[in-house]
């Protein structure tokens, strides 16, 4: 018990915190965006496979990181608009349509990656993003190394928290958004379009996705690896049901998850003896299937989530 | 003044596959008018009017608005944005509103800039405020409206046409979802603003209301315009002629003596979700050769009623009685096995399995009977035969048994749903909104059916929104209001809608 | 103006020529990566029709690999029926796998006669449990089940490598993280002499016609199929819609535990972390490529089969990545989606009279 306080009160703890969330924080708002609107995006793992790939070999072919970035914002949109468009104008099985994303995204990036280095037995690495160091703030206690020796990418992740908040809360565009996921008809009924809203939002929640992924490669390590993602996208479309789809939630929760995550990691090495290590990795993903369960039936789902829209079908 | 032109709608026609719709219907509205557009279900009502406002591209025809100076100007047609900006409002049947956000910005979506930062607030309320208090149609402006009420969400509905400055407004079938008297106040607030200008074309198939609000009448049939006149010159016998194209169809109902009780509720509650599947206390009993009407406003608990007839609700206390024995774990199973008949009140969502064939819809209820399953295996011709027995004897009318029931309209819908029930000689009869959305003829042979089997001894509980139906067929008269039920001590139409609306009768 | 109608009665031949269509756009699409890549098209399609039909042992290779799609397939395709969406497979496939090894390589004394039974039961009894779990969370809890399978895909992974290197582990394996054989009498026997091809294939070739009849001409597909279509509707005609989710959930899951049993018992041999490359995955789109019947999962398998088959062996040829594989498998799932889309709606453009004046 004692090991577990001793854990917590770390530094570096927290600081390894927020640098697993960092990730998830971009995963969840992307997912938010989407199913506010209305469309469930099961491309989310792909996506992020094609953000990490995209972003860090655009570093890698010289572009910088924050045009690695931008490649890799863009990359993820792309795909987006593909989902987009079998689900919106089309309104096919939006489930369907984004597991075929997810296929289709995660093996264009393997075959680009295959095909762009054939013949590499360590992946080449790039230099990322460092930690920042804030003059002063950085060396502050406890608070300096958790919040101020961060990448930029991080701080990337939660200006976006507050921008999706800010956008979703008290702009024009946001009551519009949370309109379309919950009534389409009420949009249409004022004029405004609701297939624009959906798509645009659909690719804007693909690229916050990809750059989840970026951060993967571009923060979290410095070389791509197949099967990196990992099922990190699938933890976000449960995250977002347990934030109910509200930006503040959510990065209570990726925080929540990264917590989690930072202390299996100890845990394991403290307690590898006793209990074998999978236990520990397991955890994550048992504790996201549990966040499932306990915010399930009370989640206040988007009333139009999966239903498609059709113009002049009333 | 009465006799400037705000509106003229030139020649619409607008097919839908081999349906036609519209075909070349022709209409104007004055300044300061009300016109009732009045025609049977599927008579093209709602078409024409999603054509004026943008939902639908006509196949053919114009449509004109006058401007603010008075001057008629060409609507561009297929976009509500067009229609909106020339000062055209409808107010749907199905409510098109948010319910996650509140009434002001159901109000004012669409009309701010979308990619502004900011927004300002306080020129938006201030003109609904002053909306408000010159229509008389008030609503909370900051709850979200999921939580107002059926009124209230149609206050904010004519409310947003109001703000979008319509000089012209649509709607389609408003007082679907009121009570006699609330329907009373929405007429008195729309004449009152007729005087400041307004014109109003409301569509409705109630002729009562046409005649005492209107002031002109046009009526459609198989999507033509078949009649037009100002209301003064028409009477009751005469719209419903030019509606159906014949005589119409009377069902009469004769008196009869109640037999032994069938069906029993003693203080049954259901908890539901919300107001509409929520029972408090109920207790009624159902006997043989009787119609029990239970009249209310949508919402107050019919859905839950329903539930519990059908077995997809469990009461949280109180016992439920059939033909005196006590069903303790009510199951839709159950149910059809003490010989209740249901008939939903979706019939599309719970009546039938679309993707599935007529033949199979016919089955559905039976599955282990094994005139129709022998050891699991499904009996195809002795299916077969059944559907197309069924089909003849109830007349139900489609591409044929094997085809997908979707492909049905929604009166043979009805019939298919109605064969499978009265085939099994139900003793209990639980009829839902039986004839909503279906043609007066098809609505009339609901009627009869539901009167054969209560001449044969059945019970028959007819759960309608419809007043005048539940007073044309009903022997007995309830009264569902917050989830009670209040027997009614007469049929006096103006003391049971005061009923319906929560007033001491 | 672009307008979308309904057709009023998609024709028959319509509906088997799209996903053929759709799976020949796919395999067409190929060519843009194979010429970003380098290679010739011509050649490279060549040399795929050459891996997969050029010999009796291509053939046999062919079939091997169509065998674990046939049980994935078929899994996917019954869930999704009853719109339980078992994104799942993967991780039945290894429960099913597992449960094989644990009985079938000796830990138990058990006759010979009776482990090829055993290992099977024991197999899809495992999946079958793999999926009903999540079948309970949906109902009792309304957790999506999309979320809970995949997510359990990963957790199942990694409880995998736990019992490979712990109970599970071979211990002649020197350390490595791979399961004790199957024993002689558990082995599911192959079909030809020195080919891979083996009697999983019989086995998944019957469930699949037993599925196709169950389905069309049982009470049980009845309810099945009438849950997946409408569910309260189904729940008002008096069909228990949880009961028909959990027989349809265990029934999903034992085929694809059988995937595993059948890769395991029938192909390896023994267990490892790589037993298979996505086949409970790619068996969502051979589910969609048969349009969700049975019958056409083993067509769909065969084809999904071939094309991997195939880009293996130009891959090895004209040194092409082998990724092109996976690559044609997830483009014919968006052209089949695309097409179905074609077989049930019209897209028509609208001329704007009254327009113009």
């Amino acid at each position: 018990m004692m090991d577990l306080f001793n854990i917590l009160v770390t530094e570096s703890f927290w600081a390894a915190s927020l640098r697993i969330a960092s990730p998830l924080i971009f995963g969840v708002l992307g997912a938010l965006i989407c199913e506010r609107a209305g469309v469930l995006n099961l491309g989310i793992e792909g996506i992020f496979v094609v953000g990490a790939m995209c972003g860090w070999m655009a570093v890698w072919l010289g572009a910088g990181l924050w045009g690695g970035v931008l490649v890799a914002a863009l990359a993820g949109g792309l795909f987006g608009l593909l989902h987009a468009f079998l689900t919106v104008p089309l309104g096919l099985s939006q489930h369907v349509s984004g597991l075929g994303i997810t296929l289709f995204a995660t093996s264009v990036s393997y075959f680009t990656y295959r095909t762009a280095l054939p013949n590499v037995s360590s992946p080449p690495r790039i230099e990322p993003f460092q930690p920042m160091d804030v003059p002063i703030l950085s060396d502050l206690p406890f608070l300096g190394p958790v919040l101020f020796q961060q990448t930029a990418l991080t701080w990337l992740a939660l200006l976006m928290v507050a921008l999706v908040w800010y956008v979703m809360d008290r702009t024009a565009l946001g009551v519009a958004l949370k309109a379309v996921g919950d009534n389409p008809d009420s949009v249409d009924a004022q004029g405004l379009s609701v297939y624009a809203l959906r798509i645009w939002a659909i690719v804007a929640g693909s690229a916050m996705m990809a750059l989840g992924g970026a951060f993967l490669t571009m923060s979290a390590f410095d070389a791509f690896f197949f099967g990196m993602v990992n099922g990190r996208g699938w933890v976000c479309i449960a995250l977002v049901i347990f934030a109910s789809w509200r930006p503040g939630k959510a990065l209570l929760g990726a925080l929540l998850f990264g917590a989690f995550d930072a202390l299996q990691v100890r845990l394991q090495t403290e307690m590898g003896a006793l209990v074998p290590g999978q236990v520990f990795l397991m955890a994550p993903y048992i504790l996201s299937i549990v966040a499932l369960v306990i915010a399930a039936r009370s989640a206040d789902y988007p009333r139009a989530l999966l239903t498609p829209w059709f113009k002049g079908q009333r | 003044m009465t006799d400037t032109k705000v509106l003229k709608l030139n020649g619409l026609s607008k097919r839908f596959g081999p349906v036609v719709a519209n075909d070349d219907v022709s209409l104007s509205l004055n300044r300061g008018e009300v016109l009732a557009l009045l025609g049977e279900n599927g008579a093209g009502k709602t078409t024409l009017m999603n054509m004026l406002f943008g939902h639908y591209l006509p196949d053919a025809g114009s449509v004109e608005v006058a401007d603010t100076q008075g001057s008629l100007q060409a609507l561009q047609l297929g976009h509500p944005q067009a229609a909106l900006a020339a000062g055209v409002g409808m107010v749907h049947q199905h409510f098109a509103l948010a319910e996650n956000i509140n009434a002001l910005d159901n109000i004012t979506l669409g009309s701010e800039p979308m990619l502004s930062l900011r927004r300002n607030r306080q020129a938006a309320r201030a003109k609904v405020e002053e909306l408000m208090a010159r229509s008389g149609l008030t609503a909370p402006l900051d709850v979200p409206v999921g939580r107002l009420s059926v009124g209230e969400r149609q206050r904010v509905e004519i409310l947003k046409a109001l703000y979008r400055d319509a000089r012209i407004l649509v709607l389609d079938e408003p007082t679907a979802v009121l009570t006699p008297q609330e329907a009373d106040t929405l007429f008195a607030s729309i004449k009152a603003m007729t005087k400041d200008g307004l014109s109003v074309i409301f569509i409705s198939h109630k002729l009562r209301e046409v005649l005492a609000f209107s002031d002109r009448i046009a009526v459609l049939r198989h999507g033509k315009k078949v009649g037009e006149m100002p209301t003064s010159d028409a009477d009751e016998n005469m719209i419903a002629t030019l509606m159906v194209g014949a005589e119409t169809p009377k069902v009469t109902r004769q008196a009869a003596t109640p037999g032994t009780p069938l069906f029993s509720l003693k203080n049954v509650s259901v908890s539901g979700r919300s107001k509409r599947d929520t029972l408090n206390d109920v207790s009624v009993t159902v006997h043989a050769n009787e119609i029990l009407g239970i009249a209310g406003v949508s919402g107050n608990g019919q859905t839950g009623f329903a539930n519990l007839v059908s077995g997809l609700a469990v009461p949280s206390n109180g016992t439920l009685h059939v033909h005196g024995e006590q069903i303790a774990h009510p199951t839709p199973a159950a149910m059809i096995e003490a010989g209740i008949g249901r008939i939903p009140e979706d019939r599309h969502h719970e009546g039938i399995v679309g993707a599935m064939s007529v033949a199979e819809n016919m089955v559905i209820e039976r599955l282990h009977d094994p005139e129709v399953q022998s050891r699991g295996l499904m009996r195809r011709e002795a299916i077969q035969a059944n559907a197309e027995r069924l089909a003849r004897s109830y007349d139900v009318r489609g591409p044929g048994t094997d085809a997908p029931a979707r492909l049905l309209s929604g009166g043979n819908i009805q019939k298919l749903i109605l064969a499978r029930v009265f085939e099994r000689s139900p003793r209990v009869i639980l009829a839902n909104q039986p004839t909503r959305g279906l043609d007066m003829g098809a609505a009339a042979e609901v009627g009869r059916r539901l009167l054969e089997a209560r001449n044969r001894g059945a019970g028959v509980i007819l759960i309608s929104e419809d007043l005048d139906e539940v007073l044309g067929l009903a022997d007995r008269i309830m009264v569902i209001r917050d989830g009670a039920l209040i027997e009614a001590p007469n049929r006096n139409r103006t003391q049971v809608g005061l009923m319906m609306a929560g007033e001491p009768a | 103006m672009i307008r979308i109608e309904p057709r009023e009665n998609p024709s028959r031949a319509f509906a088997l020529g799209i996903p053929v269509l759709s799976a020949l756009i796919a395999l067409a699409l190929a060519a843009i990566p194979l010429l970003a890549a380098g290679a010739n098209p011509i050649a490279a399609y060549g040399q795929m029709l050459k891996g997969v039909f050029g010999s009796v042992f291509a053939i046999s290779e062919m079939l091997t690999r169509a065998t674990p799609l046939i049980f994935t397939g078929l899994a996917a395709a019954l869930a999704f029926r009853a719109k339980l969406w078992n994104i799942g497979a993967e991780g039945q496939l290894y429960l099913g796998a597992m449960a094989a090894v644990a009985v079938g390589s000796g830990l138990l004394d058990i006759s010979g006669v009776l482990l090829v039974p055993l290992v099977i039961v024991m197999g899809a009894a495992a999946g079958a449990a793999g999926m009903v779990a999540p079948t309970y969370l949906k109902v009792r809890f309304g957790a999506d089940e999309v979320v809970t399978t995949l997510l359990l895909n990963f957790i199942i992974l990694i409880f995998l490598q736990m019992m490979l290197e712990g109970p599970l582990q071979d211990p002649m394996s020197l350390g490595w993280p791979q399961s004790a054989p199957i024993l002689d009498q558990g082995v599911l026997p192959p079909l030809m002499d020195r080919m891979r091809v083996h009697s999983g294939l019989i086995i998944g070739l019957v469930l699949a016609a037993a599925a196709q009849f169950m389905l069309v001409r049982s009470v049980w597909g009845f309810k099945l199929r009438a849950v997946g279509e409408n569910a309260p509707a189904a729940r008002h005609a008096g069909i228990n819609v949880n009961r028909s989710l959990f027989g349809v959930a265990a029934i999903s899951g034992a085929l694809a535990g059988l995937a595993g049993v059948s890769e395991v018992a029938g192909l390896k041999g023994y267990l490892t972390t790589d037993l298979s490359p996505g086949f409970g995955y790619t068996g969502i789109v051979v589910a969609m490529l048969a349009g969700l019947s049975p019958a056409g999962v083993v067509i769909a398998a065969l084809f999904i089969a071939s094309v991997f088959v195939g880009a293996d062996s130009m891959s090895r040829a004209m040194g092409v990545s082998s990724f092109l594989a996976d690559l044609v498998v997830s483009m014919s799932l968006l052209c089949v989606l695309i097409g179905g889309f074609l077989a049930k709606f019209r897209i028509e453009r609208t001329g704007r009279r009254g327009a113009k004046a």
